[in-house]
């Protein structure tokens, strides 16, 4: 599904990453943790095709990624649901039509219309905070947002960008909730933390990987996790 | 730039909610809108200044240009037998269609803005005119030669002189016209082209969160580049009507004393011509804007 084999990216003159061999195979559950600056994003924009690696390949569906042109990678990332930590939406556009973005982009905005748009912002729990601007929202609800856009096209894979960094630890276990459930829908979830309370959280509810950044390089983390 | 005909319907048709997804820019708006207005005002001045200058041009070109006179500059009591002499000429030169010794009625009344009506016409050494009508064999060259010959009083005008820097200027001024409006034209690329970048800056944000979730740069690029045609469009609308209400109101010369100032304007097909200000304003919108959206978008890719 999402592949990367031997990658290096380097930037700024500095290897970030090194000799990144990672395989998501469908269905399943990732962490990706190591020390802030250690290359988190990094990785995760080059699994969506944000950053292109300075060797090895990555495939995302089994197209070579820098084998694609850029309307290709923008066809990939409809496959491909993202959240941010610094979640960004179109602030002149109420929430639901923020929710709807990636439905409006694919010519499809007609479907927002539907019973699955009214079940998707109830299952983040915005109903109440639909019809308002992004910037009424708190950072929960943000991200809560931000969840609902990044599966409104029931992508294959979910990637989350400390997802739960400026939110509370009730809004963390929400959101994390939010994230098993999708995995148990059968989607492929990678979520980038530090948050090791997260991850033991997650573990007890979900049978998931944990892969650490360090020295460049991914491993498998301990049993200590 | 692609611009086919799929290309063309999306950007002319649109998406109502793709439209949304840049944000109203109210005062860069209404800016391109009043800079396209004044520009296609302009515009409509400068075409009707080419096409009447054009038209000036053409009219002395055709009316004149088949005309001579003779003057006959002789002694009153040989100014007749003089005439009789150059009409003799005249008949027996190829290209001489007609020769018409003018009479003294018709010369008082030619006199007589500068001199009235009562001009004892005998008694001054006014030289008589004979006007012709020529054809494409008439050689004004050989004809003054055989004149000086045959009769020494005549002076033939074939109005070259006078009429050649006279078409030379109106067809100058034609140019000159055209250039304006091309000059018009590229300033509206030009401003089109700063604001779209502008727009473009500004909305960075909004087109990494497009890019996020799937949108393709053919359709970001569409959504600023149908913003700023329809308003580059709208805004020469405004303009190219303002200036036909101004040129319209203008005097108008009368057809005995028709003039470049009063002939200032639109005439038969020429209507035509302001009518495509408009949508050359769009045109070139839309393909100024094209460009600095494709470039932004690779910029910030």
């Amino acid at each position: 599904m999402i592949e990367l084999e031997n990658v290096a990216y380097s930037y700024g003159g500095g290897e970030l990453l090194s000799d990144i061999s990672v395989k998501l195979a469908p269905g399943s559950f990732h962490f990706l943790t190591g020390p802030s600056g250690a290359g988190k994003t990094t990785l995760l924009k080059l699994c969506y095709g944000a950053l292109l690696p300075t060797a090895g390949q990555v495939r995302l569906f089994e197209a070579e990624v820098r084998s694609m042109g850029r309307a290709d990678i923008a066809l990939v990332r409809r496959r491909i649901g993202v959240v941010h930590q610094d979640v960004q939406f179109l602030d002149h556009l109420p929430v639901a039509d923020n929710i709807a973005l990636p439905l409006t982009v694919a010519g499809r905005s007609d479907e927002a219309a539907g019973g699955d748009m009214a079940d998707l912002i109830g299952w983040v729990g915005l109903e109440a905070r639909a019809a308002g601007l992004p910037p009424e929202l708190s950072g929960g609800e943000r991200q809560r947002a931000a969840l609902a856009r990044a599966v409104i096209m029931s992508p294959e894979v979910v990637l989350a960008d400390e997802p739960t960094g400026n939110i509370d630890w009730e809004m963390s276990q929400r959101l994390l909730t939010l994230l098993v459930e999708l995995n148990k829908m059968g989607k492929t979830v990678l979520v980038a933390t530090h948050d090791l309370g997260l991850i033991r959280a997650a573990k007890a509810q979900v049978q998931a990987r944990v892969l650490r950044i360090a020295n460049r390089r991914v491993q498998l983390a301990g049993a200590d996790l | 730039m692609r611009v086919n005909r799929a290309h063309l319907r999306d950007l002319l048709i649109g998406d109502r909610q793709a439209d949304r997804v840049v944000p109203p820019t109210g005062f860069t708006a209404r800016l391109t809108v009043f800079a396209a207005g004044a520009m296609a005002f302009l515009a409509v001045f400068a075409l009707a200044l080419s096409l009447a200058a054009g038209r000036l041009a053409d009219r002395w070109g055709s009316e004149l240009a088949q005309t001579a006179t003779l003057r006959i500059v002789a002694p009153t009591e040989q100014r007749a037998a003089q005439t009789d002499a150059a009409l003799r000429v005249l008949e027996a030169t190829p290209g001489v269609v007609t020769a018409n010794a003018m009479s003294d009625a018709e010369q008082i009344a030619l006199l007589a803005p500068w001199f009235g009506t009562n001009l004892p016409l005998d008694t001054l050494p006014v030289p008589r005119l004979i006007e012709l009508i020529t054809d494409d064999r008439f050689d004004a060259r050989g004809l003054s030669l055989r004149l000086a010959a045959e009769v020494p009083g005549a002076v033939l005008d074939d109005h070259t002189r006078w009429r050649a820097p006279l078409i030379s200027a109106a067809a100058r001024l034609r140019v000159l016209g055209w250039c304006v409006a091309l000059l018009i034209v590229a300033a509206v690329a030009a401003m089109v082209t700063l604001a779209a970048n502008t727009a473009l800056a500004a909305n960075a944000q909004v087109i990494a969160v497009l890019r996020l979730v799937g949108a393709t740069d053919s359709y970001i690029a569409n959504a600023f580049v149908r913003r700023f045609t329809l308003r580059a469009l709208a805004g020469a609308a405004g303009g190219t009507f303002a200036g036909l209400v101004a040129v319209t109101l203008l005097p108008t010369g009368s057809a005995t004393a028709p003039g470049l100032l009063t002939g200032l304007g639109f005439a038969g097909a020429g209507w035509l011509v302001p009518i495509c200000v408009p949508v050359v304003a769009g045109l070139v919108a839309l393909v100024a804007t094209d460009l600095a959206a494709r470039r932004a978008l690779e910029r910030l890719s």
